[in-house]
């Protein structure tokens, strides 16, 4: 067993003015993981410690959070990557709700915003419509993204403007601009070609680095770009 | 596998393969005589593992650093799907006994709900029909539902019960903490109610659980405020897991035969003339009732499983 020094930020508005950091100490094993840390800290010291969790292997996407300054999924985080001395934040340009928790509807917002599902009005076929593995291949690394929000707020474009619908929502653009089932590219690219669109990506690569499913994000957002400036994801 | 399913071998249903799996540990070959053994994916090669398994391969990476091209993977049985659940018709409408009853307006779909495709064990993938096609049905269904209906009348405070029961436990300021609770409740419905259960057991974990829900009624909580409790949800849930474990021990108690993936040790035959039927469990003076309803046999007929 190894001991481990978490120093927690805490904020919670019913009794707090202002976020602060508490430090405490709890047993775990180098392979375990920063959860299990949070968790022996909830369970068994300060019930009131507060964060999203479901399902603890990095499938579900409710605990991102900042780990010593880098957003990861603290289910997907061991121990022995970090170290025995841990700092714990919430995401970042986000209200705080408590705690690790932040207020995910903008997030969510702009998600909805690019029209994340299958798009085709046409009359369906008898059975299903069917797309060839190489079809498939075209977006499948799109298709990993979890929602977990640790691309969008690691972004200094977005940090500077939250207004920018950011890596997260252009990812999942992205998974249905590129099926060859879809037919909303126009509805689609019309809201990425805006203000506060695809353009306000830098290509800074923060998104990339923060990716727990190691989708290349800023390679996605590329080819909506392209996609936009060569009049269709098809020309791309 | 050969031992127990000699020609689908390793690719028996999961049920076989539990029972196969905990059966060699508990015989004393697992690993170093401990309780697990190991799965072999090494003859597959890089690219079908990688192609046809990303998700197994990047936990076997993350959590165990391990490379399962080249590996061994350590593995065990574990609890992973509940296949009953909150009976509903085929449009995700709530049945509230063993006529068939719908409660109007009141919906189920995905893993809290039964509407019974999976059987006594359910294959692996398709608890993508719940969502796919009965999440879809049941969401045409209410949509059609609210159009067609007004708001029926309210009893008087309908939510006073629900704010009592949060209540209680909010303003409790002395007892036990949840943790300890739940850890035996999981430990203890692992040993007596998952992959091998017999009457021993079960009455067992019926005195476990007896014991369980008495510390959980001076639950103490924390935290105390209005906003994000999870505590405080954690705390409610718990209440619902041991009503919930309640009625499996029930009603695995009570069906003296082995079906899918309820294996009782002391009844290992299936027993279609008695026990083709589905439980239901309904709760009564703080204890479980137990009904049933015919199964509605259309294509397949029931037949031995041999594999």
């Amino acid at each position: 067993m190894l001991k481990v020094k978490l120093t927690i930020q805490r904020f919670n508005p019913e009794t707090d003015a202002e976020p602060h950091y508490r430090t405490y100490t709890v047993e775990v094993e180098p392979t375990d993981r920063v959860l299990d840390a949070l968790h022996a800290v909830k369970w068994y010291q300060d019930g009131t410690l507060t964060f999203r969790r479901s399902c603890a292997h990095g499938v579900c996407g409710s605990d991102a959070m900042r780990i010593n300054g880098i957003n990861r999924l603290a289910c997907k985080t061991l121990i022995k990557q970090v170290g025995t001395d841990i700092t714990v934040e919430p995401l970042l340009g986000f209200r705080i709700i408590k705690d690790l928790v932040v207020d995910l509807e903008p997030f969510f917002a702009q998600y909805r915003s690019v029209l994340p599902w299958l798009i085709n009005d046409e009359p369906p076929p008898e059975r299903e419509r069917l797309q060839s593995p190489e079809e498939r291949e075209r977006y499948d690394e799109t298709t990993k993204c979890i929602l977990c929000a640790a691309c969008t707020t690691s972004c200094p474009s977005f940090w500077a403007n939250p207004e920018f619908v950011g890596p997260a929502a252009i990812v999942n653009a992205h998974r249905f601009l590129f099926d060859s089932r879809d037919r909303g590219a126009a509805e689609r690219l019309a809201r990425l070609n805006t203000r506060d669109g695809v353009w306000r990506c830098r290509t800074i690569f923060n998104c990339t680095r923060a990716c727990p499913r190691d989708i290349p994000v800023t390679e996605a957002i590329a080819e909506v770009k392209k996609a936009i400036l060569y009049g269709g994801p098809e020309q791309v | 596998m050969e031992r127990y399913a000699p020609t689908l071998l390793d690719l028996a249903p999961r049920d076989v393969i539990s029972r196969a799996m905990y059966l060699e540990i508990r015989e004393g070959r697992g690993i170093d005589g401990r309780d697990y053994l190991h799965l072999d994916l090494t003859h597959l090669g890089a690219e079908v593992v990688l192609k046809k398994l990303p998700d197994i391969t990047d936990f076997v990476r993350t959590y165990l650093g391990i490379d399962p091209v080249k590996e061994l993977i350590p593995v065990q049985p574990t609890a992973h799907y509940a296949m009953g659940g909150i009976p509903t018709d085929v449009d995700g409408r709530v049945l509230l006994d063993e006529k068939n009853t719908p409660l109007p307006g009141f919906y189920a779909a995905g893993e809290c709900a039964c509407v019974s495709v999976h059987g006594a064990n359910r294959l692996g993938t398709n608890s993508l029909v719940d969502i796919l096609v009965f999440g879809r049905r049941a969401g045409r269904h209410m949509a059609a539902y609210v159009r067609s209906t007004d708001l029926p009348p309210l009893p008087e405070r309908p939510a006073e019960p629900a704010r009592e029961e949060i209540e209680a436990i909010r303003s409790r300021r002395e007892g036990e903490r949840l943790e300890p609770i739940r850890r035996e409740l999981r430990e203890a419905m692992m040993v007596h109610a998952s992959v091998f259960r017999d009457a021993g057991g079960l009455t067992a974990m019926q005195k476990k659980l007896a014991e369980l829900k008495e510390r959980y009624r001076r639950v103490v909580v924390q935290d105390r405020g209005q906003r994000f409790n999870t505590e405080l949800l954690d705390a409610l849930a718990l209440g619902y897991m041991l009503d919930i474990s309640e009625t499996v021990v029930a009603s695995a108690l009570a069906r003296t035969e082995s079906r899918g993936a309820h294996y009782r040790e002391d009844y290992p035959k299936r027993d279609d003339a008695n026990w083709l039927k589905h439980s239901l469990a309904f709760r009564r003076d703080g204890g479980v009732e137990l009904r049933y309803k015919p199964v509605v046999i259309t294509r397949f007929q029931p037949k031995e499983r041999v594999y």
